[in-house]
């Protein structure tokens, strides 16, 4: 039998960047929390010798061990899903910190555009727009609701960007904390001929740090140094923001706090529509432990977040076939796949430098920034030149045609170590009522509990996209006075084996109907008022951008609700 | 990962790190971050740039070494014939030439026997829980065989496959012959009695760029020859001066090595 131990205010599940913020907002206005973490504990001296490409890239030092724990994978519900035996299409983050503490740090706001995608979609092109099965709904918040905690999020972690924002994406009534990065090259080359082309190139907004930053927590933290072992590492600087070296520094200060690594959290306990604790086995020991608590909050990521739910009977399971249930609707994800690689057979390039976060993107293409009417898609990408470091175990360009081994390809792939550069648009990802997550009846992870199953492929939609802002990627390579350039413009079958992104989206939804959305839009559950779920895992659907600013706002937004809750119970929508 | 154990555990560990203390984990306004204050890393970096690599065996750790002995190229997994299918077949996918040297000379058979001996040839940080079903090339690795399994079944196929169409062993193949016997396994038009052979090839392709490409800690990309070849400098500490500047930047390369040393 589990261990009872004495109840707290609230306990929150996953120490990543959502957790984090959460226990330092908490904590700050002086109440008690207990962190629970699965993983191990980490600071910045466990990087000192991170500048390892094998270790760290190739082998997945920092993320979640997929010996006691996977997800299964299906294209369509008449496979059989399996595991997925080692790493791929994404990566998973486990200790203190979570994925913050290896993620690139490139940051974008959502759209206005995407918090209401449902109305201002049928708005501009009536109800036809939308194809069979496309289920497209809006966030119940506003982008104007979300605002001031998006600002929250950017002086907290120091993001460095332009002054100015263009004018294609949500207005910001804070410039960003820091000011942009440098400028390569390379960069140069992709903004100087978007602009040819008309478009509005801008400097991705960055959490690797432009300058020597002090917060308004009172955390100060050093420029970033272009190291290019960013993606995948720890940063020995702690210029990268990471909640490690951000937020939750500031919450243990408090001596609020309490923090528990190895601290595997396998079921929430409710009764009558309300949560009572959670129960968690300590890793090392097998011992099991359950934490009483007024609220409990989730913030295990994305396939945790709706594991938890599932294998503790909160909510209700989403059914493909009726559409009904919301735990585990609208799975989304992100469609890579358009870009165009530009070849310079007479110049040389310093791309094994940069940082995870450098690079120019633009958005003339993303969100419905364009006209859709006579396109056989919605939404877009953001088409960036990103400078994040290119390592040589895994940078290896050859033109095509090239051979894949042999003297042939070693004499092209060392030509063109240095002699390339990408141009890749990230492309939104929207959903569809087959697409959803479950749990797999077969396959149980280390502890004997089900694992998370996906059920998600490609779409016309998603295809569509692809070839759409390829030729766009093509457009402003064509103008970067390459030698040649290779377009890359089809996608087919969704596959677990290639790295593509880690930006899992969805599974437990808000919104404004509970039919739709599993919280509202202060990521409280609709179905248990002292559970709040909080994460990406909250997205109606994918931008064609990177996640964690929208994460991170809501996490914000969520601490607010934890807050307003404790002072006053009941449901806040 | 077998890095552990090839650190020295002695002095110049806690020299790196007092020196790397200089850099970070700085406590600022009563809050512990792993922040650095400003300008120190631009002002050190040349200093870190100048640092020469240490003679080979010059580590307190191995007193009197003779200067170019690596005693760290000796089987961890292998057996020597094995390793010898190894090199031969590693050396045509990565063959020297007058760029530099191939996969021989820089030691990726000791990078990948030792790559089998960790980790990572045992699987065991992959999902390895039945039950196996025969998958679709978009579900991934779906086998039972562990990595070192699997690596070595499929060098026994190569000499079986070598004996079938030459009458010889693999090593004993002209380079055209071991060319035509690798073209057939990564087109799966070798059969091998259930190795796949398409899937061994490209797991000893990817071991292959690692042993050329990863930290000479591992024992391939032997004196950094690998990185040298494209003009990688490795493991640098900062490129805050270098990253605006046109045309490439030529570095000497340093190894993690020489982080723990200088
Ligand atoms: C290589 C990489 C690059 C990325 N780059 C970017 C980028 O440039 N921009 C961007 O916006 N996003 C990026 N991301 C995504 C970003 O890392 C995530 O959006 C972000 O970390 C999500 O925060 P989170 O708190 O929701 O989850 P996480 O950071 O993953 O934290 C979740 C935590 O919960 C813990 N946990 C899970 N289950 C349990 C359990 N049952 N019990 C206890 N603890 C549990 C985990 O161990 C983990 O520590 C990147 C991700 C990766 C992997
Ligand atoms: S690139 Fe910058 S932020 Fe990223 S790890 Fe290196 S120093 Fe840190």
């Amino acid at each position: 039998m589990a261990t009872k131990l004495p109840k707290v205010p609230v306990v929150v599940v996953g120490m990543g960047w959502v957790g984090g913020i959460i226990a330092a907002e908490l904590t700050k206005a002086g109440i008690q929390v207990v962190g629970l973490e699965r993983g191990k504990s980490r600071s910045t001296e466990d990087y000192y010798h991170v500048h390892d490409e094998l270790r760290y890239a190739n082998r997945y030092e920092l993320m979640q061990d997929l010996s006691k724990e996977t997800v299964t994978y299906r294209n369509n519900e008449k496979v059989r899903a399996l595991p997925m035996r080692s790493y791929g299409s994404f990566l998973l983050g486990d200790g203190l910190g979570g994925a913050g503490v290896h993620w690139n740090g490139q940051y974008y706001r959502f759209l206005p555009y995407d918090f209401e995608i449902r109305s201002k979609t049928i708005e501009r092109y009536g109800k036809n727009k939308t194809p069979e099965g496309m289920t497209l709904q809006d966030w119940g918040i506003t982008y104007d609701q979300l605002e001031p905690y998006f600002v929250k999020y950017e002086q907290m972690a120091g993001i460095s960007g332009e002054p100015t924002t263009p004018d294609n994406v949500g207005k910001m009534s804070k410039p960003y904390a820091t000011g942009p990065m440098k400028v390569t090259p390379g960069m140069k080359l992709f903004s100087d001929a978007a602009k040819k082309l008309g478009y509005k190139p801008y400097m991705i907004p960055s959490a690797n740090l432009s300058q020597d930053y002090t917060n308004p927590d009172g955390v100060a933290r050093a420029a970033c140094q272009y190291c290019g072992y960013c993606e995948r590492f720890g940063c020995e600087y702690g210029a990268k923001a990471d909640p490690v070296v951000t937020v939750l520094p500031v919450a243990q200060q408090t001596g609020k706090l309490e923090l528990r690594t190895f601290a595997n959290v396998t079921g929430i306990s409710h009764t009558g529509g309300k949560a009572t604790g959670v129960t968690y086995v300590h890793t090392p020991t097998g011992e099991e432990f359950f934490q009483p608590a007024d609220v409990v909050v989730l913030a295990s990521y994305v396939f945790s977040n709706v594991r938890l739910l599932l294998t503790s009977k909160l909510g209700k399971p989403y059914d493909p076939k009726s559409g009904t249930g919301a735990v585990g609707r609208n799975y989304c994800y992100q469609v890579n796949g358009a870009s165009t690689t530009a070849f310079y057979d007479d110049k040389e390039f310093n791309i094994f430098m940069g940082a995870g976060a450098l690079g120019s993107s633009l958005d003339d293409f993303n969100g419905d920034n364009f006209d859709h009417k006579d396109l056989k898609f919605l939404h877009g990408a953001n088409i960036r030149y990103t400078q994040a470091g290119l390592r040589p175990i895994q940078h290896n360009p050859t033109p095509s045609g090239t051979p894949g081994w042999g003297q042939a390809f070693k004499q092209a792939s060392i030509k063109y170590a240095n002699r390339v550069l990408n141009i890749a648009g990230q492309g939104a990802s929207l959903p569809f009522r087959h697409h959803y997550l479950d749990l797999d009846p077969v396959y149980k992870d280390a502890l004997g509990l089900p694992l998370m199953r996906m059920t998600f492929d490609f779409e016309d939609q998603d295809k569509e996209l692809v070839k759409f802002i390829a030729s766009k990627t093509k457009e402003i390579a064509d103008q970067m006075g390459a030698t040649k350039t290779e377009m890359r413009d089809s996608l087919s079958t969704y596959s677990i084996v290639p790295y593509q992104s880690t930006h899992n989206t969805g599974g437990t939804t808000m919104g404004a109907d509970p039919s739709v959305s599993v919280v509202n839009n202060y990521l409280q559950m609709w179905d248990a008022e002292n559970v709040f779920i909080c994460g990406a895992s909250n997205f109606q659907h994918n931008s064609g951008y990177n996640p964690t600013a929208t994460v991170g706002g809501l996490a914000y937004r969520a601490a607010e609700g934890v807050a307003k809750y404790l002072q006053k119970p009941g449901s806040l929508a | 990962m077998a890095n552990e154990e090839k650190r020295p555990p002695q002095q110049p560990q806690d020299d790196s790190r007092r020196r790397f203390l200089k850099y970070t984990g700085t406590a600022i306004g009563g809050v512990v971050v792993g922040g650095v204050v400003g300008g120190l890393i631009g002002a050190n970096r040349k200093e870190d740039g100048k640092t020469k690599p240490p003679a080979p065996g010059a580590s307190p750790a191995t007193p009197a070494a003779e200067s170019d002995r690596d005693y760290n190229q000796a089987f961890m997994f292998f057996n020597q014939n094995q390793f010898q299918i190894t090199e031969a077949a590693t050396e045509r996918l990565f063959p020297a030439d007058d760029l530099g040297p191939g996969a021989k000379e820089l030691g990726v058979a000791f990078f990948i026997d030792h790559q089998l001996a960790s980790a990572y040839g045992t699987n065991a940080r992959d999902y390895m829980m039945a039950p196996f079903y025969q998958a679709e090339a978009y579900q991934g690795y779906q086998m039972a065989f562990r990595r070192r399994e699997l690596f070595v079944l499929g060098l026994e196929a190569l000499d079986g496959y070598s004996n079938n169409h030459y009458k010889k062993k693999f090593v004993k193949l002209t380079p055209e012959e071991q060319d035509a016997v690798l073209t057939a396994f990564e087109s799966d038009k070798a059969d091998v009695k259930g190795v796949p052979a398409s899937t061994f090839f490209s797991m000893m392709r990817s071991l292959t760029l690692e042993g050329v490409y990863s930290d000479p800690l591992y024992g391939g990309n032997k004196n950094m020859g690998g990185w040298k070849m494209r003009n990688f400098p490795g493991n640098q500490m900062s490129y805050m001066d270098a990253i605006e500047k046109d045309g490439l930047v030529k570095m000497e390369p340093l190894s993690l090595h020489d982080h723990l040393t200088s």
